[in-house]
């Protein structure tokens, strides 16, 4: 089981990365929509091997939200802004990959002299949930438009709901509740906000967004 | 204890009374009505507390004691005066047509679920259900930020959303963190994130742990506080959200920012028995407290400039925390206070101020006082009390900061003078033009500014006496905070 489950953690990794450099909106997407499936998988694991049944709530709270609620909202708003075939250039492609995977190490380097009282490779396992987080981040960052930056929040939500997972099996269910209602309502307000950026600056580019600066007009 | 709930319950039956009301009329009044009722609820709640000392309520999910119920009606009471003006203020927008119908009315459940989200939030036992209600906040306000639909609007409140979140999403993170600390040891998952229970544990928790939970709970909060260099975000959405929303940002949103990392910070305190906390709230806070006292002298807008000094001052009060020890903690607090009820009123002055002017460029808003004297001189005095001078009670913070951090630190002193200097000099000599000098045109309508002189008058009264019942609170939440 274990090893199982740090398979399964390499791979959302994996997906992490493949995020980072992806410049394909749908491609985004989709990979999402398997970061998103490996971690319920990993959930489902946690709970049988804790037998804790919020756990269960989780999976399934993973499944609806993230799995499907929010691609589908994604893809029916690139569906309806139209920008299907818009392709986002990555800047300095190697430098981003050896900037992320200097977060990697950075994340174990803080990690690893935790003492845990968990299993063996939970150390490990959230070291690299805290990766995910700081690659979610990373593609805040470096990604221009905004439909990047929804799954670069939600990539960086997943990682801190891994690292809970392992570090924790879990938040207490009142407050996971409470989190996944936020990040749904976060989903909405951006398609939110598509719709009034396209509206104002008709583009989702958000390096158009300069009109508040410091220096007199 | 009916008091408290009732506290919290009246935003929850205003906001969804709110999706109900059209009328524009009826929903200020009713907006007035509920936060009035909210304000008095929390002084019986107060009472309450006085009598019985700190409580627990609903299955220990929340709990009340000195720190949070001071921070708690000093909310309720800005709700409540701003309320009044929003009333006024929202009515003239509507008439110019500014803004439309249904956007009103989305102003105005979301005025009330903001207010609710603060005070679960401050309320909150459950450091979880703290960090769900900060986040519940922000989410509340970016919609009010871009109210208007402008292009400076949405973007202002498109920054304020994604680096608001990203911030937040980091502090949870530190939260999990401090979760994971405390879990290992907790037979009880369940109490694992409850503050009561955890300030109490603090010896068995992982240094290694709090150590970075801390520096990411600082860089989460510190975001919705503002601190430097993570404020990009606050001058645009103070600056293009309508006023009444900026005087509750600026007043309220980013004490109870505050508030969560102090939570936050007395554990860390407790469980390292070393000065790591304080000392980056410090450099924070510092540092928030310089940069935001020279970039206030090349400002050009009148919303812009005052929220450079929310970010002056609040850089200033984390330092203050910083410099630990109960003198410091204490006026930190009542700085706090004082801040919130001067920053919230000279939002609700420059509100009305931009209104008459239908515009927020300080080159093009001229002669105030002969114009429209109440505002031209509510604007200048205001200006020099929030800037410091005697003897108000801004004032009497910032002389017992210095007097502190000369007793401790006395080289950071000379920054905190040359700091005073440059903001005093950077306000004034902005606002100076602004008040005096012939007027450009000549409009009069409908202002709103009793609140913002009932707030100033209440700094005054502060900064001469503060009442024995304040006082008791304040030794009591710093007590609790350097304990």
């Amino acid at each position: 089981m274990e090893l199982l489950t740090s398979i399964i953690t390499a791979l959302i990794l994996l997906t992490a990365f493949i995020l980072l450099m992806q410049n394909r909106i749908h491609g985004m997407i989709n990979t999402f929509i398997w970061q998103s499936i490996l971690l319920a998988t990993v959930t489902l694991l946690q709970a049988q091997r804790t037998a804790r049944i919020e756990l269960y709530v989780s999976v399934l709270l993973i499944i609806i939200l993230k799995v499907i609620f929010i691609p589908y909202l994604l893809r029916s708003l690139v569906y309806k802004l139209n920008i299907r075939h818009k392709v986002a250039e990555i800047k300095h492609p190697f430098l981003l990959l050896i900037g992320a995977a200097a977060l990697v190490l950075f994340c174990y380097h803080l990690i690893i002299p935790i003492r845990t009282l968990a299993w063996n490779e939970a150390n490990n396992i959230i070291a690299v949930a805290m990766a995910v987080m700081l690659l979610g981040m990373l593609l805040l960052i470096t990604h221009r438009k905004a439909i990047s930056h929804v799954i670069g929040f939600m990539s960086m939500e997943n990682g801190i709901f891994f690292a809970a997972l392992i570090a924790t099996q879990g938040m207490p269910m009142v407050v996971e509740l409470g989190i996944a209602f936020d990040v749904l309502i976060a989903a909405v307000l951006f398609g939110v906000f598509f719709l009034q950026l396209r509206r104002s600056i008709d583009s989702l580019d958000v390096d158009r967004l300069n009109l508040l600066r410091e220096d007199v007009e | 204890m009916i008091a408290f709930y009732l506290t919290l319950f009246l935003p929850l039956a205003g906001t969804l009374l709110m999706l109900g009301i059209g009328n524009l009329r009826i929903a200020g009044l009713c907006n007035i009505i509920i936060t009035t009722a909210g304000f008095i609820a929390s002084l019986f709640m107060a009472h309450y507390f006085l009598q019985h000392g700190s409580f627990l309520a609903i299955e220990q999910q929340f709990y009340i004691d000195a720190f949070n119920l001071l921070i708690i009606v000093l909310t309720t009471f800005v709700v409540m005066t701003t309320a009044f003006f929003s009333n006024t203020f929202m009515w003239q927008s509507a008439t110019t047509n500014r803004i439309s119908n249904k956007h009103l009315r989305l102003y105005h459940v979301m005025y009330q679920l903001f207010a609710l989200m603060m005070l679960v939030a401050l309320a909150a036992n459950n450091l979880g259900i703290l960090w769900v209600a900060m986040e519940g906040a922000t989410l509340a306000t970016v919609l009010l930020v871009s109210l208007y639909r402008t292009k400076e609007a949405i973007e202002a409140s498109w920054k304020y959303f994604i680096l608001c979140i990203i911030g937040i999403a980091l502090a949870l993170f530190g939260t999990i963190l401090v979760y994971f600390s405390a879990v290992q040891e907790l037979t009880q998952t369940k109490t694992g994130m409850l503050w009561s229970v955890l300030a109490y544990q603090t010896n068995h928790f992982d240094p290694t742990v709090i150590k970075i939970a801390f520096v990411f709970l600082l860089v989460g909060y510190g975001t919705k506080i503002g601190l430097v260099p993570l404020h990009n975000w606050l001058p645009d959405a103070y600056s293009e959200s309508p006023a009444p929303v900026s005087s509750l940002l600026s007043g309220l949103l980013s004490n109870v920012a505050l508030y969560a990392l102090i939570r936050f910070k007395i554990l860390t305190d407790l469980a390292l028995a070393n000065h790591l906390a304080d000392n980056l709230m410090m450099i924070f806070g510092l540092l928030s407290f310089v940069v935001a006292a020279i970039l206030l002298q090349r400002q050009y807008n009148i919303k812009r400039l005052f929220s450079y000094s929310s970010i002056e001052h609040m850089g200033l009060i984390t330092f203050t925390f910083g410099l630990g020890g109960p003198i410091a903690t204490f006026v930190g607090l009542f700085y706090m206070l004082v801040h919130s009820l001067a920053k919230s009123a000279i939002f609700i002055i420059v509100g009305n101020v931009v209104q008459q002017a239908k515009t927020s460029l300080l080159e093009q808003i001229r002669g105030l006082i002969k114009n429209q004297p109440l505002l031209g001189w509510g604007l200048l005095a205001a200006t020099l009390i929030i800037s410091g001078i005697p003897p108000f009670g801004i004032f009497t913070s910032e002389l017992i900061v210095f007097i502190t951090c000369v007793k401790f630190l006395p080289l950071l002193a000379i920054i905190l003078v040359a700091g005073f200097i440059m903001a005093f000099a950077g306000l004034l000599r902005n606002i100076q033009p602004v008040v005096y000098g012939e007027p450009t045109q000549t409009i009069k309508s409908k202002t709103c500014t009793w609140p913002a002189i009932l707030h100033l008058s209440l700094v005054l009264v502060l900064g001469l006496y503060i009442p024995p019942v304040l006082q008791q609170l304040l030794q009591e939440a710093a007590g609790l905070i350097t304990r």
